[in-house]
């Protein structure tokens, strides 16, 4: 049962982050980003991890997809023109890609002692989950509302209108 | 029927992590859209997280999956913040295209 719902979802989120390269509409890249996100919240269920599972649908697949959509939408975003990009990413970037898949490949596929996943073994609660991090971890933990009221003051102040913005004449070809 | 109850190896989460995260990064070198270059960082952000996940439960150690509840706060502070950025970019440059946003280029 679990490597059956292993490769159908290891399949949907490969498929996905490969529809993600071919799609040509920013649009047709974030519905499959939404595939990948959601295949993984199911990866993680069957890796034990409920309360991942249920924090990637509603933050990755929710939040941040929506966020994403929502600026696609606002600046209209059209069909890329494909060019061929930099030289130093085709001479350089794309074997180095290619080297990096085949050592961690390698790497993975030699190593001993791992372990092997089955449906039977339980899950992390999320009790336990909380347990932790909020008796051990509490700290980073309220440091990182700190860190995300930060992020919403700065994304207000970046986005605002007004705030060093370009010329007139610039600003009416944007619309 | 020995197929259906056989158990998954570890490396292969490991193995599809890693496709994932050089997915992401072919995405970022061969898209030309400024927000699909942001999502495939996203991408190789999830595909970091697989492997925490992973790592977590051959350890039995509840802190890797911490650490992923951690990398997804920052993450959302980065998807609120970068697409500020390119909010602004689009207003000052009018256009996503990554070549055209070439200020900072020798």
């Amino acid at each position: 049962m679990h490597l059956i719902l292993f490769f159908i979802f290891a399949g949907f989120c490969l498929a996905g982050a490969i529809n993600l390269l071919l799609q040509s509409h920013p649009i047709n890249s974030a519905l499959s980003l939404i595939v990948v996100m959601s295949s993984l919240a199911v990866l993680y269920l069957l890796l034990g991890a409920e309360f991942l599972a249920a924090a990637q649908v509603i933050v990755y697949a929710g939040a941040i997809m929506v966020l994403f959509i929502f600026v696609v939408m606002l600046l209209n975003a059209g069909r890329e023109d494909r060019t061929l990009g930099s030289r130093a990413a085709s001479v350089l970037g794309l074997p180095a890609v290619v080297a990096l898949l085949a050592v961690l490949a390698t790497l993975f596929l030699r190593a001993q002692g791992l372990g092997s996943a089955s449906i039977s073994q339980g899950l992390t609660t999320t009790e336990e989950l909380s347990k932790v991090l909020f008796h051990e971890l509490l700290l980073p933990f309220e440091v990182t509302s700190v860190l995300i009221l930060i992020a919403i003051l700065g994304a207000v102040a970046l986005a605002r209108a007004g705030n060093g913005s370009p010329p007139p004449g610039e600003r009416t070809a944007a619309k | 029927m020995n197929f259906l109850h056989q158990d998954v190896p570890l490396a292969w989460y490991l193995l599809l992590s890693a496709a994932l995260f050089s997915l992401g990064v072919i995405g970022f070198l061969i898209k030309r859209n400024l927000i699909t270059v942001f999502m495939s960082i996203e991408l190789m952000l999830n595909a970091v997280n697989l492997s925490f996940v992973t790592f977590a439960h051959q350890w039995h150690a509840v802190k890797g999956q911490i650490f992923v509840f951690f990398v997804m706060m920052v993450a959302a502070a980065e998807a609120a913040v970068g697409l500020a950025i390119i909010i602004a970019v689009f207003r000052a440059r009018a256009t996503l295209a990554v070549d055209r946003i070439d200020l900072m280029k020798l």
